[in-house]
């Protein structure tokens, strides 16, 4: 992806002496190891009371949607089915893959082991996902999650007429996003330039075929058929609720990177990056999204985005723990925290979408230093109120 | 790979209607669901729960498991892994088997001393009680009596050493067996004899069974010196020992300066990478996706080697059991420090932990 002449906004990683980044990344680090020495059976027992929620509402809408002529059931089984199926993609699977969970040393509850209910392979993901995504994040060039190789989200990318049908292609992919995250890790540029062996390309093509085989036969046509004459109704309410959680993640995933506060980097910005240098280019590359408590349980706790990209590797049921750290540590340093209200995040992603199906476009402006609101009396007696650590589930 | 416990034997039909199942509940298993209608139903592992535990010595119990499903069985002498929760982690222990394999009601049972700052061994005397959950990993051990003996036996235990005698002295007693048979039990005070009152009553009643205990509080550690006026004739006898480490090194040392290894069998509890092998020549080792290349003596571990190098490696038991340590043989020939055996088998999972490579391997991990 080469990249336009454009100027860019200072970054404010720039105006930070060597020895602030390493103090920094040594802050960062400090509550790593705090958190991650602080685990045990309070967390272990949240993971599995989820899993096992989450299971007891997938198997309970199945089968009330086996009366699925009668309306009410209808209803009752898509939208559990569909929350189900969120919950297993956001808060279990995805932060189960990424290790959140192997401390616990639990061979059903690892990112060796696990699979998730989606149509993309758990090894093909973990590679674009934990590895690519993780490693490089927003390195224009070298993350494919910048603009998921089809669409132009920061001016710096040079545009191409294909880019004009990219509002057409957000649709779709909002639509289809399980499909779009199965063949993400294909990497289709690798295999036309020829830097990914055919081979390796027709084993991992060979491996989403066994996994969306899988998927298709459980939902589209086992289910329906034990539903047996009303099998259309259960069809359609499983075709939905994978439509439900793929617009759902989708809007979430695209909240966590695109919006107007979000910083890219350039590939010579990484060359030879120290760890502050790593955790500043995190914190500066993610946004988060503000929300009730169940919110960020359906999210995944992805609404901590900028939280999760620090620490992918610490449960997420700890993020909201540790977000008043991080922007201790930001108001310290005059750095931005970025985050918003939900709809205004997805709408700054959606007009840079529609915007930048066009030529040119600048910059939007970035978000000032993190300044702490004043307290308020009432909330932080409030406050008080809440036990630190987990939270309490269901 | 994380530790798991041992794939229960359930019927083919079950087992294909669980297959068969999996087509509604991918990608998982049933067993994720019929778990929730009752947690004994898993399939994917073997379970138990802690019955009861009965006290031996001030610091050691045995401690009786019935599994969740049918004990696939074991043979007098073996130990097992033992998977157990403390504060959300699962840890592994072996542990010898002291219950009877043809238990009646289908429960088993080991014997668990209490050793200094163990984790395990702590919680499982002091925390668990009835109805803990446990898992029961894979029975191992190839220490054991499964023909009749051909010459007189000599055993020798120390400390919790004498667990696996237990479970072989039943076995001959059951047998008919128990015709010639030296038992020398070394014990720092007579409070610490575990199966003492079994073991004097079984020496009472067979007499070819005879039991001498030493106490090394006041008579001093036991010595392959004392042998020769203990049990002159050692030297005719087919000889079980099961003890600390350096116990067993120096007792070993004492039947190979006699010629005698081959009346010489030893229960070492856990194998131990490098102790009953000669060290090979060593070599170079390339893991692939770090890209990195360290260098490992005959007898160095490949994991400790990459430690040694500054690596974070993934890594379980450090023994070889685990397998969370491996990594794919791509090229090159490495040699298992347990059994000494050299493999160049390439597309083979090497265990770092007890793997050296003979000359230069590659490794993808």
């Amino acid at each position: 992806m080469k990249l336009t002449e454009q100027t860019k906004t200072a970054n404010p990683i720039d105006r930070l002496s060597a020895e602030q980044i390493e103090a920094i990344g040594n802050e960062f680090q400090a509550i790593h190891d705090e958190i991650f020495a602080s685990l045990g059976e309070h967390d272990a027992r949240y993971i599995r009371g989820i899993i096992e929620f989450q299971r007891r509402l997938a198997a309970l809408s199945r089968l009330v949607l086996m009366a699925s002529r009668y309306k009410p059931a209808w209803l009752l089984g898509t939208a559990g089915l569909s929350l189900a199926k969120i919950l297993e993609n956001m808060e279990i699977g995805h932060n189960v893959m990424h290790g959140q969970w192997d401390w616990m040393n639990d061979p059903d509850i690892h990112s060796s082991t696990w699979d998730w209910d989606t149509a993309s392979p758990a090894a093909a993901w973990k590679h674009s996902h934990n590895y690519v995504h993780h490693t490089f994040t927003n390195v224009i060039g070298k993350d494919h999650d910048v603009g998921y190789e089809i669409m132009r989200i920061d001016p710096r990318q040079k545009w191409e007429p294909a880019y004009l049908a990219q509002p057409i292609y957000n649709l779709l992919l909002m639509a289809l996003f399980e499909w779009g995250v199965a063949v993400h890790d294909l990497d289709f540029k690798a295999i036309r330039s020829g830097s990914k062996p055919r081979s390796q390309a027709w084993s991992e093509l060979k491996a989403i075929g066994v996994k969306a085989r899988r998927q298709i036969i459980k939902d589209y046509l086992a289910f329906p058929a034990l539903s047996g004459s009303e099998w259309r109704k259960t069809l359609a309410a499983n075709v939905i609720a994978n439509l439900v959680r793929n617009v759902w993640s989708n809007a979430i995933i695209f909240c966590g990177h695109f919006p107007d506060q979000a910083y890219t980097f350039t590939e010579a910005e990484i060359e030879d990056e120290t760890r502050g240098h790593w955790y500043l280019r995190q914190l500066l590359g993610a946004a988060n999204i503000e929300g009730s408590s169940t919110f960020h349980l359906l999210s995944g706790n992805l609404s901590f985005q900028v939280e999760h990209h620090l620490y992918p590797d610490l449960p997420s049921s700890r993020y909201q723990e540790i977000a008043p750290k991080v922007r201790e540590i930001c108001e310290r340093y005059q750095l931005p925290y970025n985050t918003g209200p939900f709809g205004k995040q997805w709408r700054s992603v959606q007009r840079t979408i529609l915007r930048l199906a066009f030529p040119g476009g600048i910059e939007r402006p970035k978000a000032d230093p993190y300044v702490a609101p004043p307290i308020d009396e009432a909330a932080a007696a409030a406050e008080l109120d809440i036990a630190p650590g987990v939270p309490a589930f269901p | 790979m994380v530790e798991r416990g041992a794939e229960p034997a359930i019927s083919a039909t079950l087992r294909r209607g669980l297959v068969a199942a999996r087509a509604l509940t991918t990608p998982l298993m049933p067993d994720a669901y019929l778990q929730l209608l009752n947690p004994k139903w898993a399939t994917t592992e073997l379970r138990g729960v802690i019955e009861q535990i009965r006290p031996e010595t001030h610091d050691s119990a045995t401690i009786v498991i019935r599994p969740n499903l049918a004990w696939p069985g074991h043979r007098a002498g073996q130990y097992l892994r033992l998977g157990v929760e403390i504060d959300g982690i699962r840890y592994w222990r072996a542990f010898t088997l002291t219950s009877d394999p043809d238990h009646p009601r289908g429960v088993i049972a080991v014997t668990v001393k209490q050793v200094d700052g163990g984790l395990m061994s702590t919680y499982l005397l002091t925390k668990a009680g009835p109805g803990t959950p446990l898992f029961l990993g894979e029975v191992q051990g190839e220490f054991g009596i499964e023909t009749a003996p051909s010459r007189p036996l000599l055993m020798i235990s120390a400390g919790s050493g004498v667990t696996p005698m237990f479970a072989l002295l039943r076995q001959l007693d059951q047998r008919g067996w128990l015709t010639d048979v030296r038992h020398l039990f070394c014990v720092r005070t007579p409070a610490d004899v575990i199966f003492g009152r079994e073991l004097e009553q079984l020496a009472a009643r067979v007499p070819g069974y005879r039991l001498d205990l030493w106490y090394s509080a006041s008579k001093g550690r036991f010595s392959p010196d004392q042998l020769d006026e203990l049990c002159p004739d050692w030297r005719a006898r087919q000889t079980y020992l099961s003890g600390p480490a350096d116990m067993i090194d120096s007792f070993k040392q004492h039947w190979d300066d006699a010629g005698l290894l081959e009346q010489f069998e030893l229960e070492r509890f856990q194998p131990r990478a490098g102790a009953d092998i000669e060290p090979g020549r060593g070599g170079t080792v390339r893991l692939r996706v770090s890209d990195t290349v360290v260098e490992c003596d005959g007898s160095t571990p490949i994991l400790q080697a990459g430690e040694d190098a500054g690596m974070s490696l993934r890594h379980g038991c450090r023994m070889g059991i685990c397998h969370t340590c491996i990594g794919r043989l791509a090229a090159g020939s490495v040699r298992d420090l347990v059994t000494g055996q050299t493999t160049s088998e390439v597309g083979e999972m090497v265990r770092i932990c007890v793997s050296c490579p003979e000359g230069h391997a590659d490794i993808e991990l």
